[in-house]
Formats: structure tokens, C-alpha cells, sequence
């Protein structure tokens, strides 16, 4: 693992708000191809972690590094720097006033200045690999839960992003729809796509993840591969909460 | 009926009385859509400073200061009355027979509406769900391209309601603007009275000019709702 290339360099990042310290000083780093699961107690800071790692969250101390470039220098232009980072929330957040063919193309059109034709010819080519091109012309709301996850992960992925975030991705969804999403992301992770991934699905965990963390207290308790980490838990606190969620 | 038509006869066709409503008409309009532009545009300025600042958390100091100066404005313009604002602008700030009236109007009724509108653009932007701003903003749409692409549209047909019950008061009250002299319909309508000692006819008559025009209004807005609805058919 060490020998691939190291997308994010996180070295003692700190967030608080206020006075709560929500994370604390978390280091690690995450390699090209990686499938990084996140799991650990509610309010012990996944998504705050998550989010920093695009700068939604400013983090209060440390830093952290993404393609060898500091992030976290207040000189760095993030809206370039998050170009390369997908993300996909826990409710969609898909532009409901745009069809779904405008979601995907907008960013590719203003900001990597793209001609609407090969935008859309890529677009298009997306939704079929998730099957729903016939949904172009459809706007969000006439989608389910699970097309619109599926399409918010598309929309993303028209970026061209080098990683994929993902904040409970399937949190919100039906329990039939769930299958549906998980299996783009398993597409995904088989093309090489390096992904961070906030998660309750503790069976996606175990077959996509390469390496699972569990973050409590808004430490990293414990990380290991899904097989040892599931198998062997060390700390406590994650064999009390792996009972609870297993 | 004969005395409809004398009457109508003495109000409207002698003299070409009718000329009186029919340029209140054009002074109207004129001053009613420039003072709309004008209002909307500095409007939205303001409640993006405003959205911005109270979004931010108010970090920014320059920011601090125009959101500062934003609610002082909105304070003075929807504390006084609009007829007093016309008055301070045409006697004491431009205070000159050289300038335009119907200058003065636009600008004194687009400062005013400016203020209502902002805070109509306002309450719509913060009702925008925040997720909305994080989609636009993680695709590396910075804060101005995600208000502009993303949130406004939306904000705007959220709030278009309110906006056109703005128009329809801000129509209604260049009612005032024979304070300053300027002949719109009313007037127009006022100046035919004190010439034929007749009120009915041209009160009417403004009256009805003035609900025809918002209807129509209101007709327009409808469809343009219904057009932008498309997204929840
Ligand atoms: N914007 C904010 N302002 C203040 N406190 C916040 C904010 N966002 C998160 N917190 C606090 O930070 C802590 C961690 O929140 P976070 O959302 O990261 O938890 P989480 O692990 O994702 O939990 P869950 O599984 O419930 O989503 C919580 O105590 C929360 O109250
Ligand atoms: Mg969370």
C-alpha cells in the first residue's frame, strides 16, 4: 500500500466548534485506489471528518495535504481544488430546478468550460452505466430515492474527480433502494476510483472497503482491512459498538 | 342616460380632457417599471450582503459594515412613509426646478420598493436548503457562481408571490406622485375633477385603469408561476 501515490496527507487536523472539540488531531493518509470505510458512533465526527477533506468544514488546526498541494494554506484556491473531489450527501441535494441532464452538465460547462455538446454526450454516457438515461430530460422530483442517489452520484462523477466523497450515502433511502446505490459504488471502487465513505452499511464495508477506520470521540480508535477489523476488533469501544450494529 | 353622456361628454371629450389620463397613463407606467428595475436590482444587492453576512457568520469586517449599513437603510426607508421620501427627495435633495420629476419619482420609489424587495429576495434565499449551497459549492462553484447558478433561480420562484403583491403596491402608490406635481393617472383624473366640479367620472375612471392594470399583473405572474413550476409537475 505504501508504494501507490498518496492522495490526502491528513496530519493532526483538529476541528472544533466552540468549545467542542469535535476532532482530534486525526492523522492518516489515503492512497490512490483506496476504499476508505468510515464507521463509529452518531456525533463522534464521521462527517465532520469527511467534510473537511473538501473544506465544507474548516478545520481549526493541522493540515491537510491533497496531491501533494497544502489545502489547508488559506493561498489555495479551493473551488479548483474541490473540482477534483466528488461528493455525494446523505440527501441527494440534486438542483430541482434543473432536469437531471442539466445537474450533470452544469459544472462541466462553467467550470471546465466544456461545450454543451460533450457534456452532454458524456453525461449521457454516464447515466447509462447507471441505467437511467431514460431520465435525462426528467427533473429531481420526479425520481425515487434511489435513482435520485444514483444520479448524484453521477453528477459527480461528470467532474472527473481523482476521489469520491460519500456522507451516509444510503442513510435516507428505502431499504430496497439501497442495493441499487451500493452496486454503482461497487462499479466504481472495481474501476479503481478512490473513495472515503461515511457509512451504516457494515456489509458494504466488509466487501468494497479496503480499509476500515472507526472514529470515536473524534479520534481514529482503531483501523484496520475490513476482514481484521470485523474479526479482531482491539479497542472497546468498537467491540461494544460492533455488537450493537452487527 | 343623457346624463351619462353629458357627463362623460364634459369630463373626457371637452377640451381633450381624456388627455389627462391618458398621459397620468404614461407617467404611470414609466415610473412604476423604471422604480421596479431599480428596485429589484439594489434589492437583490442588498439581500445578497445580508443572506452573506448572516450565512457567514459575519467573519468578514467589510462585510460586517455593508450588512451594518444594509439594515440601517432598510430601518430609515420602511420607517418613514413613501410620500415623505418623495418629498425629501424632490425638495431638499434634488431641490431643483431643472431636474426631471419623473427622475426623482423612479429613484425615490425604486429606493423604497428597493428595501421591501430585498427583504422578500432575502427571506428567500435563506429558505434555499443549505444542502443546495454544499452541492454547489463541492463541485467548485465558488460562493457567487453557486448563489448565481444554484440558489437564486430558485429563491426566485419561491418568492415571485410576494415580489408581484410588491409590484401591485409599489403601482399603486405613484398614486402619490401629484405631491410633486408629476400628472400620473390619479392626477390626471384629480386635475379633470377640480376643472369640471364632477368627481365621479374620473376617480372612476382611474379607479378602474388601475385595477385592469393589476389584474393583468396579476394574470402575468400567474403564468409565469405555472411556466417555472415545471419541476413539480
Ligand atoms: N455546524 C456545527 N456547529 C456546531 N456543532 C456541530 C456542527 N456540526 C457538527 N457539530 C457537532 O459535532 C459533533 C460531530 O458531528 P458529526 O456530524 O461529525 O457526527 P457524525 O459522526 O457524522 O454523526 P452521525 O452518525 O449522527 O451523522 C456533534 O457533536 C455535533 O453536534
Ligand atoms: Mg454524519
Amino acid at each position: 500500500m505504501s508504494d501507490k501515490t498518496v492522495l490526502f496527507e491528513i496530519k493532526d487536523l483538529c476541528k472544533a466548534f466552540g468549545d467542542n472539540l469535535v476532532l482530534d488531531h486525526i492523522s492518516t493518509n489515503i492512497h490512490q485506489g483506496e476504499v476508505v470505510v468510515i464507521v463509529g458512533p452518531s456525533g463522534s465526527g464521521k462527517s465532520t471528518f469527511l467534510r473537511s477533506l473538501n473544506l465544507l468544514e474548516e478545520p481549526t488546526g493541522g493540515s491537510i495535504c491533497f496531491e501533494g498541494l497544502n489545502i489547508t494554506d488559506p493561498k489555495c484556491n479551493i473551488n479548483k481544488y474541490r473540482q477534483k473531489i466528488g461528493m455525494v450527501f446523505q440527501h441527494f441535494n440534486l438542483f430541482p430546478h434543473k432536469t437531471i441532464l442539466q445537474n450533470m452538465t452544469l459544472a462541466p460547462i462553467k467550470l471546465l468550460k466544456k461545450p454543451r455538446e460533450e457534456a452532454e454526450k458524456e453525461a449521457l454516457e454516464l447515466l447509462k452505466r447507471v441505467g437511467l438515461e431514460e431520465k435525462a430530460n426528467a427533473y429531481p422530483s420526479q425520481l425515487s430515492g434511489g435513482q435520485k442517489q444514483r444520479i448524484a452520484i453521477v453528477r459527480s462523477l461528470c467532474m472527473n474527480p481523482d476521489v469520491m466523497l460519500f456522507d451516509e450515502q444510503t442513510s435516507a433511502l428505502d431499504p430496497e433502494m439501497v442495493g441499487e446505490v451500493l452496486g454503482v459504488m461497487r462499479d466504481l471502487a472495481a474501476q479503481g476510483m478512490t473513495m472515503v465513505v461515511v457509512t451504516h452499511e457494515m456489509g458494504f464495508a466488509k466487501e468494497v472497503g479496503t480499509r476500515v477506520l472507526f472514529i470515536d470521540e473524534g479520534q481514529i480508535k482503531e483501523e484496520n482491512t475490513p476482514d481484521e477489523f470485523f474479526k479482531n476488533p482491539e479497542n472497546p469501544r468498537l467491540r461494544e459498538f460492533l455488537s450493537k450494529v452487527l | 342616460m343623457e346624463e351619462f353622456k353629458q357627463q362623460f361628454y364634459l369630463n373626457f371629450i371637452e377640451d381633450n380632457r381624456w388627455k389627462y389620463i391618458t398621459n397620468g397613463l404614461g407617467t404611470t407606467f414609466t415610473v412604476t417599471i423604471f422604480a421596479i428595475i431599480l428596485g429589484v436590482v439594489l434589492g437583490f444587492a442588498i439581500a445578497l450582503v445580508r443572506s452573506t453576512a448572516d450565512k457567514s457568520g459575519s467573519k468578514n469586517l467589510v462585510l460586517r459594515l455593508l450588512d451594518w449599513f444594509c439594515k440601517l437603510y432598510l430601518t430609515v426607508i420602511r420607517g418613514t412613509p413613501a410620500m415623505i421620501q418623495l418629498l425629501i427627495m424632490y425638495y431638499i435633495i434634488f431641490a431643483s426646478p431643472n431636474v426631471s420629476k419623473q427622475f426623482v419619482a423612479v429613484l425615490s420609489f425604486g429606493i423604497n420598493s428597493a428595501a421591501y424587495v430585498a427583504e422578500i429576495f432575502r427571506s428567500g434565499i435563506m429558505s434555499i436548503d443549505q444542502g443546495q449551497f454544499e452541492a454547489g459549492r463541492s463541485l467548485g462553484f465558488s460562493y457567487a457562481q453557486t448563489m448565481w447558478y444554484i440558489v437564486a433561480p430558485q429563491a426566485f420562484k419561491n418568492v415571485l408571490p410576494a415580489l408581484a403583491n410588491e409590484f401591485i403596491t409599489l403601482l399603486k402608490e405613484t398614486s402619490i406622485c401629484g405631491y410633486i406635481a408629476l400628472t400620473d393617472i390619479t392626477h390626471g383624473a384629480n386635475t379633470i375633477r377640480s376643472q369640471t366640479y364632477s368627481p365621479m367620472l374620473p376617480l372612476l375612471a382611474a379607479a378602474v385603469i388601475y385595477l385592469i392594470i393589476v389584474s393583468l399583473l396579476t394574470l402575468g405572474v400567474g403564468k409565469l408561476e405555472r411556466r417555472l413550476r415545471t419541476d413539480v409537475r
